[in-house]
């Protein structure tokens, strides 16, 4: 059984496809680590599953799941840090499916607002604005949005990009609570090391298909060279491309 | 004294009431709105679109001369024309919404300067950039309260989304459909305040009663609901007082108004708790202990 399978999808802005005919299927209930090279196109493949692009061509398909089911952690510079919110307003947003735009928040609700940010570790931090947070603690924020969220399909762009080994351990801990839940999970990673030991599958591109299968198997030091390649072909538009290299 | 110089201009004279009654309405309306202008860092599309909308109003002058629902409808269609086409190109084209936006309000604004100097002269063209706040009508003010009115609902239906949108437009995108449809309806609530605004301080001078009140509300409050409630305070304190100055010292009231509420930026930037010059240099020296 599937969650997400892509069939012969290319994406990619301008004509220029960032991600060329990939073909591969991500079963219900794994937990995948995206690997790949800088421009491999990683990030806009998580924005195809979003359904922010267009598929050029081929096409996405959601086993039993509905767009709706999906949670999405953009990587971090999307969000205004500026904008005079707290903490506890942002955690809230997570309960936007139940609430929608005029829904009031219920005892009920708030208690698990409040659970959420226990379980990322910020109680007492509640009434903060984020501008006053530091990057960890901002990730650990979003985190605790996504629990609430409580989507089959979690999407995690670089979820660990600057961050401390501290924070990166209990982030870790939540994803894999949530794997232990039956969720499926797809995380944009570039630490081989975080992939190795808590990843089971990885999905390797660079642009196109490199490897997908279990961790091991994937990570390998051909593999890893193979997508380094690729991807320098591949710098300009495609047309260009093969006069480039000669 | 105090009636003299505070009480006395609006008891004795119906203009300085009616003229505080549309200020209140403009405060009100567009202040909140403009909040959330400085919010999504789109401080400059407030003046871009009040620049857009003069051919609409420019247009309706041509057909009727000084009379209000023509101008009105004017200026709301050709700001509303200006929104949609530079959003609609900054949708289907890799150019900015920035760039977009000053195209096509840049056109708009020429259209409108060869429309007014053909037919009208530059009084009347004095009359679109600055206003007559000093000689409403009842049928001005009516239209003034009733954009108010509206623009304080329609903010209070989306005001979460509108928050979203500011904040983390990408999270709205991935839980909701209603990105595109807060989007434009938020522009669709200023060029409707700045069209009600031009009647009373004119197109330019609207703007400021936008910008500055939220600019400076930024110094005193931490929350968007603060931030709002003090920008529409400051306005009304600055309407009040803009229109006293202009009634003792003759002076010309939109430009009174407005620099009153630069006056009070000036001080909110200098002593406001939030982020304020003052409040930096204390900050600096609890560090140091």
């Amino acid at each position: 059984m599937y969650a997400l399978q892509f069939r012969k999808l290319s994406l990619g802005y301008d004509h220029q496809p960032a991600i060329h005919q990939l073909h591969a299927e991500i079963t219900t209930g794994s937990l995948t680590a995206i690997v790949g090279p800088n421009g491999a196109g990683k990030s806009t493949l998580l924005k195809g599953v979003m359904g922010m692009l267009t598929p050029m061509e081929g096409s996405l398909a959601f086993g039993s799941l509905s767009r709706e089911n999906i949670a999405y952690l953009p990587q971090q510079s999307d969000i205004d840090r500026s904008f005079p919110i707290t903490v506890v307003e942002v955690v809230s947003m997570g309960l936007w499916k139940e609430i929608g735009p005029f829904g009031w928040l219920n005892k009920t609700n708030q208690v698990r607002v409040d659970k959420a940010i226990a379980a990322v570790g910020l109680t007492g931090f509640e009434s903060r604005v984020i501008g006053s947070l530091s990057g960890g603690q901002m990730q650990r924020v979003l985190f605790a949005r996504l629990l609430l969220q409580d989507a089959q399909l979690v999407l995690l762009d670089e979820p660990f990009n600057a961050i401390d080994t501290r924070t990166i351990s209990d982030l870790i801990n939540l994803i894999e609570r949530w794997h232990g839940e039956g969720r499926t999970i797809l995380a944009v990673l570039h630490n081989h090391e975080t992939v190795q030991t808590h990843f089971p599958q990885t999905l390797m591109i660079a642009r196109e298909l490199v490897a997908h299968g279990p961790t091991k198997n994937v990570l390998t030091a051909e593999n890893q060279f193979r997508a380094r390649q690729m991807c320098e072909a591949c710098t300009g538009p495609p047309h260009v491309c093969g006069k480039s290299a000669a | 004294m105090i009636w003299d110089t505070i009480l006395q201009p609006f008891a004795e004279y119906g203009f300085m009431r009616r003229a505080l009654l549309g200020c209140i309405a403009i405060s009100l309306g567009a202040t909140p709105v403009g909040t959330f202008l400085i919010l999504r860092r789109m401080s400059l599309t407030g003046d871009a679109m009040a620049h857009a909308i003069l051919p609409g109003a420019a247009i309706g002058f041509l057909i009727s001369g000084l009379s209000l629902i023509p101008m009105t409808l004017g200026g709301l269609v050709a700001g509303l024309l200006v929104a949609l086409l530079s959003g609609f190109v900054t949708r289907m084209t890799s150019l900015r919404e920035d760039a977009s936006l000053a195209a096509f309000y840049l056109i708009s604004l020429a259209i409108g300067v060869l429309i007014v100097s053909m037919r009208g002269s530059n009084v009347d063209l004095m009359h679109v950039l600055f206003g007559t706040v000093l000689a409403l009508d009842d049928a001005t003010l009516i239209l003034l309260c009733s954009i108010s009115s509206l623009s304080l609902v329609i903010l209070a239906l989306f005001f979460r989304p509108l928050v979203l949108e500011c904040a983390d437009p990408q999270f709205l995108r991935s839980v909701s459909g209603l990105s595109a449809i807060t989007h434009f309806t938020f522009l669709l609530l200023v060029v409707l305040n700045l069209v009600g605004g031009f009647h009373a301080i004119g197109t330019l001078m609207a703007v400021g009663v936008m910008i500055l009140p939220a600019t400076a509300a930024r110094f005193w409050a931490t929350s968007i609901g603060g931030m709002i409630v003090t920008a529409v305070a400051i306005a009304m304190i600055s309407s009040l007082i803009g229109l006293l100055l202009s009634f003792h010292f003759s002076l010309p009231s939109g430009p009174a108004i407005i620099l009153v509420n630069g006056l009070i930026y000036g001080m909110s930037l200098s002593f406001g708790p939030v982020g304020g010059l003052v409040a930096q240099t204390t900050a600096k020296q609890h560090i140091q202990i």
